[in-house]
């Protein structure tokens, strides 16, 4: 009787004490999870084994037996599943970067219409705006795609945009630089150019704070940036010979080719993203109070030091953290390649050679796995990227 | 001390449930009363719905057959969509009991993905659809060409090595489902679609101009096309191929949707025929199921010749030629074991 | 000409120059300000009427809005739309392939749906209370209509599909992910580190992957999973993927409303001597929910619009279904008025919503400002 009571009396005083009581809540939640997970892995064992499949990677470094039509490296139907799979990261990676770059461009174009004095614009960009954020984004890629393939002509009759540029609904056929060893002086130069233009720039910061004179950081960064490397390239006499692509048989051949799949992804990507980025520049345009700009007028700025050194910086941190949910979204709608048959990430380990070899455990694992990193790198750098324009507090 | 208990009762107790789980496929099927049946998600003649949304073709034919023999009723079929990728999934996940959905039986399939294929329903071909309008008569011209393809189908595999055979240097254009690689093909995304015979003649039937394109006289691959089912349930594995047998059999010894009754109610003289519907011996209790099952499958859509003939044949838009799928007497290899 | 004199301060208002007032001070002021700003408008001009006329005519004018098939919509209409695609198959866009006897189920539903948003979105309605609760029971009322089951004929949920089956999914994933999402908030900010940790790790999981790997997780490979010889519904594992997708984001929006609360919030009800969960409930939830909605309005048009991925896994959304109907001899090829009818269903349900959302913003910001 008494040690029953004693006993409970411990155990209430147990659960009462915040401390305890907050270790033994973790501790159930942690075998809870454990014999969750335990019994997931038991019973996939049980099932792989009940059909007779094991759980191994070794797969991956049998010939893959497909061909793949968008390849950044050499790719042919008797390399491995895993060249397959880096070739599908490559093309998640480029049509990534590609439509994080021009849906920044379209977001802050839309963003700045959206807010011009001119009523016609503003409504164009709201009207579109609207239209597109409430949309699905598997509709605009079929739309695009469908669109790019009927519209575009055929080979045969494909638009000439410019010198060697080639545009059919087989995709957007380019010229493709062949590097003769020349060309490797008008690198170092550049290099060099890049050194110059990041010690010149930390100069004139230093030379500014001391002696408040300022130095046109910018039109000297351009010349040893571009400029040099531009006259070194042509005082050696252009050593870059460019492979025009020709129409041969039913394509071109030679050159680049970006497909029309890579296209109507990379467009509708960029163009569904855009729209929200303008409302996010929108938002951080407004967010930088009118007094800003009216006090750095008062302070003798031009208007573009004032766009430059006063609004941007501040619309920038309001915008910055936003605008890293968007690129890692378009990064993440990438994956829907798949309903148009762009090879990337997905339809490659996550799709034919999931299907050609029947190992889902392991293929779907590879597929979330790479995008878990694939997120975790693009926060990571957005994060730094976050920390360097953040506001200095004391 | 306690957490430790539950968790070893817990542990006990899933072991337990997953001792005493195990139904074999007919048993699940009868006491669901509804067949699962993995079918195309829509290939015009094998597998399409209509606008009361009711699914028909040759693929879902057999599946009706199937239902119709096991649980008496060729409606009381579920049936489960699949791409060309997910339809062993689906199968090996349990969630379908039976696969018509044109498949090619191969080696690695058989083996490695453990499926059990049933006797041969269609025998095909990839062959090449082109615009005659190209001027392209045999499959080996087609260098430099972009050829739309179904991403896991044997296909694909078969199209690369056709290629590096004959030193075709060509860019595939993937796409999921037929109606994709259709719309690809119209918009001249692709120079050519290459899939099975029978699936060119289907799409073709639906082109504006069905004669502006012709179908390359090479035919690349030896694809086999059949049900399949899962390893390890052998009970099942012959129910399903024995009514494949039988529809081929009802062919073969005139039996038809409209004469199989009369002829079932009492024995004949061809015991062939007597065998089959259960009228001299139970051939059905070796297989689990009563003596009528072969008149049920019959009596569902008919026999392989009018499944054929309803989905497939001449008089339907897609108008393919028996050829190989006559049966062995008229000339073909459809050649189904008797019953015996 | 007035020549009259006023003293200073009597002279009578007048109305500003023609210029400058009415629809031609507007136009000046809007569209013709300066040099630059005639050049946007001709360029707007321009692009309105290089694509909004066309539009018209294959939309209305050239489109064809009867005909038995493809065929006879050409014939009609050589260059517009085929509507008479989209009418014949309406009933099949709205219930995919719903049993036709059981069809007032899927519009009973959808009625009870409307009235238990109402409690939902608007605050001043009479017996909010009772309709709040109505509102929570109302997925489980509505999964027994669909389903079927106790007096009601089964109906498998593969017939599910259609504009249906976008708000089942919709409607289930946004219902279950709220209280989920907020367990995981809490447990983001909550001080035991197990608990912190597993929860932090869970939402950058979802929030890491794109939802078709997981639909594809679903549909794969969630059945090893399960004790052998057992399988669940396909339409089920999609709508738990969907709602643990839904809860990570839910998850966020939920936490940037606990922290926009001062946490002089928590320790006041910590003065006051209540639990954490008390304190929570009481005092700090409520708070940050309000501020929520409107984020929990967007995520749940996210989600509304994600519902389209389900056709790469093989449920057939009104997408879906439109893809598998253009497979049709008859419709063949229809794909640009499929895709346009869907873009126009979703636009008008997302818009609304969206709006809805502005007019929450606009609310709650009134009731903060000073």
């Amino acid at each position: 009787m008494v040690t029953d009571a004693a006993q409970r009396h411990v155990v209430s005083r147990l659960w009462n004490d915040k401390e305890t009581r907050s270790v033994i809540v973790q501790i159930i939640t942690l075998v809870c999870i454990l014999l969750l997970f335990g019994y997931m892995v038991r019973n996939a064992v049980v099932n792989l084994e009940a059909i007779g499949k094991g759980f191994s990677f070794s797969f991956l470094f049998q010939p893959s037996n497909y061909d793949i039509n968008q390849t950044f490296i050499e790719y042919t139907s008797r390399s491995s599943h895993i060249r397959a799979t880096v070739i599908g990261i490559m093309n998640t990676l480029a049509v990534a970067v590609c439509g994080i770059v021009l849906a920044t461009v379209l977001g802050f174009v839309l963003g700045v219409m959206r807010l011009s004095k001119n009523w016609l614009t503003a409504k164009i960009s709201y009207c579109y705006i609207e239209y597109v954020r409430n949309v699905p984004v598997l509709v605009h890629i079929l739309m695009v795609h469908g669109l790019l393939v009927r519209v575009l002509p055929t080979p045969r009759n494909a638009l000439v945009v410019g010198d060697g540029v080639f545009l059919s609904n087989r995709g957007a056929q380019v010229p493709k630089p062949l590097y003769e060893p020349l060309f490797w002086v008008v690198i170092a130069v550049f290099i060099v150019g890049v050194i110059f233009a990041w010690w010149f720039r930390r100069y004139a910061r230093q030379l500014q704070d001391r002696t408040g004179r300022a130095l046109p950081v910018f039109w000297v960064s351009l010349a040893s940036v571009i400029g040099a490397p531009l006259v070194v390239y042509f005082l050696l006499g252009s050593p870059i010979t460019w492979e025009v692509p020709v129409l041969k048989g039913f394509n071109f051949a030679g050159g680049y080719v970006l497909r029309p799949e890579f296209l109507a992804l990379w467009l509708a990507l960029s163009l569904y993203t855009a729209a929200f980025i303008g409302e996010i520049v929108r938002a951080g345009i407004l967010a930088v109070d009118y007094g800003q700009t009216e006090a750095s007028a008062a302070l003798g700025l031009s208007r573009g030091r004032t766009l430059n050194l006063v609004v941007i910086p501040q619309a920038l941190r309001v915008i910055v953290p936003p605008l890293t949910s968007q690129y890692l979204n378009l990064t993440k709608n990438s994956s829907l390649a798949i309903a148009i048959g762009y090879m990337d990430i997905v339809a490659t380990i996550g799709g034919i050679s999931l299907n050609q070899t029947g190992r889902e455990m392991e293929c779907m694992i590879i597929v979330l796995m790479l995008y878990l990193i694939l997120s975790l790198l693009i926060s990571a750098f957005m994060n730094w990227y976050n920390k360097r324009i953040k506001l200095v507090e004391r | 001390m306690k957490v430790a208990k539950i968790a070893a009762l817990a542990a006990t107790l899933s072991l337990a449930g997953a001792g005493a789980g195990h139904a074999t496929t007919l048993e699940d099927v009868q006491s669901r009363g509804e067949l699962n049946c993995i079918i195309n998600t829509g290939l015009i003649g094998f597998a399409a719905p209509d606008a009361a949304g009711r699914w028909d073709g040759f693929d879902v034919a057999h599946c009706r057959a199937v239902a119709a023999a096991v649980l008496g009723d060729p409606d009381k079929v579920k049936f489960v969509n699949a791409t060309g990728k997910t339809r062993f999934t689906l199968l090996n996940s349990g969630e379908g009991d039976v696969l018509f959905r044109n498949t090619t039986e191969t080696m690695s399939r058989d083996a490695d993905l453990k499926l059990s294929f049933l006797p041969v329903t269609y025998y095909d071909g990839a062959g090449f659809i082109i615009r005659k309008d190209k001027g392209v008569t045999s499959a080996r011209d087609l260098s430099g060409a972009s050829i739309c393809i179904q991403t896991g189908t044997t296909t694909e595999l078969n199209l690369a090595d056709f290629a590096r055979a004959n030193n075709i240097d060509y860019e595939p254009v993937p796409i999921e489902t037929n109606e994709e690689a259709r719309t690809n093909y119209l918009a001249d995304r692709c120079d050519t679609y290459i899939t099975d015979a029978s699936g060119l003649a289907a799409s073709r039937a639906t082109f504006d101009n069905p004669s502006d394109h012709i179908i390359l006289p090479e035919l690349i691959s030896k694809e086999p096309l059949g049900g399949a089912v899962r390893h390890g349930d052998d009970q099942w594995f012959d129910i399903t191929k024995w009514v494949v047998n039988a529809l081929i059999l009802g062919e073969e010894l005139g039996i038809t949707q409209a004469n199989v009754e009369s002829m079932a109610a009492r024995a004949g003289k061809n015991g062939d025929i007597n065998r089959m519907l259960g009228t001299e011996g139970d051939f059905g209790a070796m297989i689990g199921l009563d003596k009528k099952w072969a008149v049920r499958a019959i009596k569902a859509g008919g026999n392989y010749g009018e499944i054929f003939d309803r989905y497939l044949g001449p008089s339907t838009d897609i108008g393919l030629e028996r050829g190989l799928n006559a049966l062995y007497t008229d000339g073909g290899i459809m050649y189904a074991a008797p019953v015996r | 000409m007035n020549t009259a004199t006023y003293q200073p301060g009597e002279h009578p208002e007048l109305p500003p120059p023609v210029s400058e007032r009415g629809a031609l001070g507007w136009v000046r002021a809007h569209l013709l300000s300066s040099p630059f700003n005639i050049g946007l408008t001709l360029l707007s001009l321009w692009f309105l009427w290089w694509i909004v006329p066309p539009a018209i005519d294959w939309f209305f004018i050239d489109a064809a809005y009867t005909g038995a098939d493809r065929n006879a919509c050409r014939a009609t209409a050589p260059d517009g739309a085929c509507w008479a695609f989209v009418g014949e198959r309406l009933q099949l866009f709205t219930y995919g392939f719903y049993p036709a006897e059981e069809r007032w189920r899927v519009n009973l539903s959808f009625v009870l749906l409307c009235v238990a948003l109402v409690p939902v979105l608007f605050d001043h309605v009479p017996y909010r209370k009772a309709g709040l609760i109505y509102a929570a029971a109302f997925p489980f009322i509505a999964g027994w209509l669909l389903i079927g089951g106790f007096g009601l004929t089964p109906v498998p949920t593969d017939k599910f599909g259609g504009f249906m089956l976008t708000l089942v999914i919709g409607v289930t994933g946004i219902a279950f992910s709220l209280p989920i999402g907020i367990l995981l908030a809490l447990g983001r900010m909550s001080k035991l580190p197990i608990i912190h940790v597993f929860s932090v790790s869970f939402i950058e999981f979802i929030r890491g992957v794109p939802l078709i790997t997981l639909l594809f997780v679903a549909s794969t490979m969630l059945n090893y999973f399960l004790p052998p010889g057992s399988t669940f519904d396909l339409l089920l594992r999609v709508l738990i993927m969907v709602t643990l997708f839904a809860s990570g984001y839910m998850a966020e929006v939920i936490r940037g409303g606990l922290q926009a609360i001062p946490s002089g919030q928590s320790e006041a009800a910590d003065a006051l001597g209540l639990k954490y969960w008390q304190a929570m409930r009481l005092i700090v939830l409520p708070q940050a929910l309000r501020i929520s909605i409107p984020g929990i309005v967007n995520t749940f048009i996210g989600l509304y619009k994600d519902t389209t991925l389900v056709i790469i896994i093989g449920l057939l959304d009104p997408l879906g279904i439109g893809r598998a109907s253009v497979a049709d001899t008859k419709w063949a090829g229809l794909s640009t008025e499929l895709y346009v009818f869907v873009a126009v269903f979703f636009f008008v349900s997302c818009f609304a919503m969206s709006r809805y959302s502005l007019y929450l913003e606009r609310k709650l910001e009134t009731g903060h400002k000073r």
